[in-house]
């Protein structure tokens, strides 16, 4: 996948005045704070045209909400970041993904490396049919991890507040678990391995609210430690845990369904001062 | 509220009334279908322990098939014959029939090739198995010069290749794709992904598809007319062997008493082995829960 240069100019498309509004304007002092740096330019399904001109800043310990209407492909973007929409038939990036002084889209870069450093952490739990320890001992056997395992795997879970529960059981079968637990377990699984950065697709979307509210507590937890970005389609659990907010949404002008990022901002800034009328509608509650 | 009787329907059953009255006789119909399909089989089972269960003894296990007017005898080389057969074919079906679908189910699902490879193996399942034997006749029998357990195994491997395959590939699509994606999320190459997560998962399913199969080949006789052919003698590879089920064949048709006897017992071997298999194959099928 061939990255086109970025100088195509995406303000030719009237729809998109994001540039002036989001972090372009401070982006050459960006680089410290910001972990890994998502500019997309096009993003396509065969000949559907998904995503365009979404340049998403993620920052460094801090946890970046995406939000938007179903289908304004926020989760596609999401899954850009670790190269997971590699593994969907038909699909092209155009752009740049920043990410440790490279761009992860570069031809030279293998994807299977891109996703050991960044952890995904999926919509659906999705423990493996293995043991609890297991799973979490998964991904450090795939990096032929060489210390203590036990203590490593021990962590994990204690990281993904679900030792207590588990601590006895370590040998129970991973899907034994309840809906809650399982996605602390994948948590946990994806935390093993300390990646830089922690994909989090809609985790919270199988969850009852008891679930959902200890998901989001380790949410915060984890952003000492880690990068977090987390796509959601529930606009209170972003002001709850985000400390950045992407809004966006769909573009139908063209006859298709064009994904675009509207706005991007401090979530409290976002939510109190949106400065696009999109956003403001979103929020108010006009559409959804 | 006012007491109206009258408009109120009856809530007590009628089982004369017309819309019950045909939903039993529908019920009824489809318990005898039900009841009727088994029949056959029962019949079958019930004649066999009756025919066979005479002369069910140990000798029939370790004594060789006695000569025309020799009285007892066994058939313990055509047990040994069609376990050796069913294990070659075995052992030719199962690698091919697992990594092919493996490359049907997940690394190029609708590709020319795995679209032709789909077609074929679905028209296999439904070859019959006499052409099979054709088949190995030609290119083993001819080519070596002479009948052997090896043709036997070719034609029998004919026949499980394409149960095999496809049982495998719809196991191997029924992981959830959830869990794959957690494995390439977690830095899997495909080939990781394959061994460590799909295939444990898709196992009891495999298991299943290879039982069946290997049941499915212990019965054949087309296969072995001309390939195997038949033999009085214990196992040697390259000679012509004798299987079960062509012992069966060649014993029914023998003006002998004693062989007839024998066939009868052979065949309630054979089904207990196909029976045997069956319920493994269940057992296992059923652990995947």
């Amino acid at each position: 996948m061939e990255a086109t240069p970025l100088s195509t100019s995406p303000t030719t498309q009237e729809t998109c005045n994001c540039e002036s509004v989001c972090f372009v304007g401070s982006e050459a002092t960006l680089p410290a704070d910001v972990a890994l740096d998502c500019q997309v330019e096009k993003i396509y399904y065969g000949d559907f045209l998904a995503v365009r001109d979404s340049y998403v800043p993620i920052h460094k310990n801090q946890i970046t909400g995406f939000i938007g209407p179903s289908g304004c492909g926020k989760s596609t973007v999401l899954k850009s970041i670790n190269r997971m929409n590699d593994l969907i038939r038909g699909f092209r990036f155009e752009g740049k993904v920043h990410f440790h002084g490279m761009d992860i889209y570069d031809k030279s870069v293998d994807p299977v490396s891109v996703r050991r450093n960044i952890g995904m952490v999926f919509q659906q739990p999705n423990p493996f049919a293995l043991s609890i320890y297991e799973n979490v001992a998964f991904g450090l056997r795939l990096n032929r991890f060489k210390g203590d395992m036990d203590e490593q795997v021990e962590k994990a879970l204690r990281g993904a507040a679900i030792w207590d529960e588990v601590k006895n059981k370590l040998k129970n079968n991973g899907l034994s678990l309840s809906g809650g637990q399982q996605q602390r377990l994948c948590i946990a699984r994806a935390i093993a391995t300390e990646p830089r950065v922690l994909l989090m697709d809609e985790p919270c979307s199988a969850l009852d609210p008891i679930a959902t509210r200890q998901i989001e507590e380790l949410m915060i937890q984890l952003k000492e430690k880690y990068t977090v970005a987390i796509v959601t389609h529930n606009m209170q659990q972003a002001v709850r845990v985000a400390d950045q907010t992407a809004f966006f949404a769909v573009d139908i002008s063209s006859g298709g369904r064009t994904g675009y990022l509207v706005e991007m901002a401090p979530t409290k800034e976002l939510f109190e001062n949106p400065q696009q009328k999109l956003t403001k509608e979103y929020l108010h509650g006009d559409f959804s | 509220m006012t007491d109206n009787h009258c408009t109120l329907p009856t809530l007590v059953r009628q089982p004369f009334e017309r819309r019950a009255f045909i939903s039993y006789v529908l019920s009824a119909i489809t318990i005898l279908a039900a009841v009727a399909a088994c029949i056959p089989l029962f019949s079958v089972l019930v004649m066999l322990i009756y025919r066979g269960g005479r002369r069910l003894s140990l000798e029939i296990f370790y004594a060789l098939p006695p000569t025309a007017f020799e009285s007892g005898g066994g058939f313990g080389n055509a047990i040994v014959g069609t376990l050796f057969m069913v294990g070659i074919a075995a052992a030719i079906s199962i690698p091919f029939g697992i990594l092919a679908a493996i490359y049907l189910a997940e690394l190029n699902p609708h590709s020319k090739a795995a679209q032709i490879a789909r077609f074929s193996a679905k028209t296999m399942t439904g070859l019959p198995s006499i052409l099979a034997g054709v088949f190995a006749y030609a290119t083993v029998v001819l080519t070596l010069g002479h009948y052997s357990a090896w043709a036997g195994g070719v034609a029998l491997s004919l026949l499980m290749l394409p149960v095999v395959l496809l049982t495998a590939e719809q196991a191997i699509i029924m992981v959830p794709r959830p869990m794959k994606e957690a494995a390439y999320g977690m830095g899997c190459t495909p080939a990781q992904t394959m061994i460590k997560v799909t295939l444990p998962v898709a196992m009891p399913g495999i298991i299943t598809g290879v039982v069946l199969a290997v049941a499915r080949a212990a019965g054949e006789t087309a296969p072995l007319l001309f390939t195997s052919l038949f033999s009085d003698y214990w196992l040697q590879a390259n000679e012509p062997t004798a299987s079960l089920a062509v012992l069966i064949y060649n014993y029914s048709g023998m003006p002998f008493e004693n062989q007839i006897e024998l066939a009868w017992t052979a065949s309630l071997v054979l089904v207990v082995l196909v029976f045997v298999l069956n319920i493994i194959s269940r057992a296992i099928g059923q652990r995947k829960k």
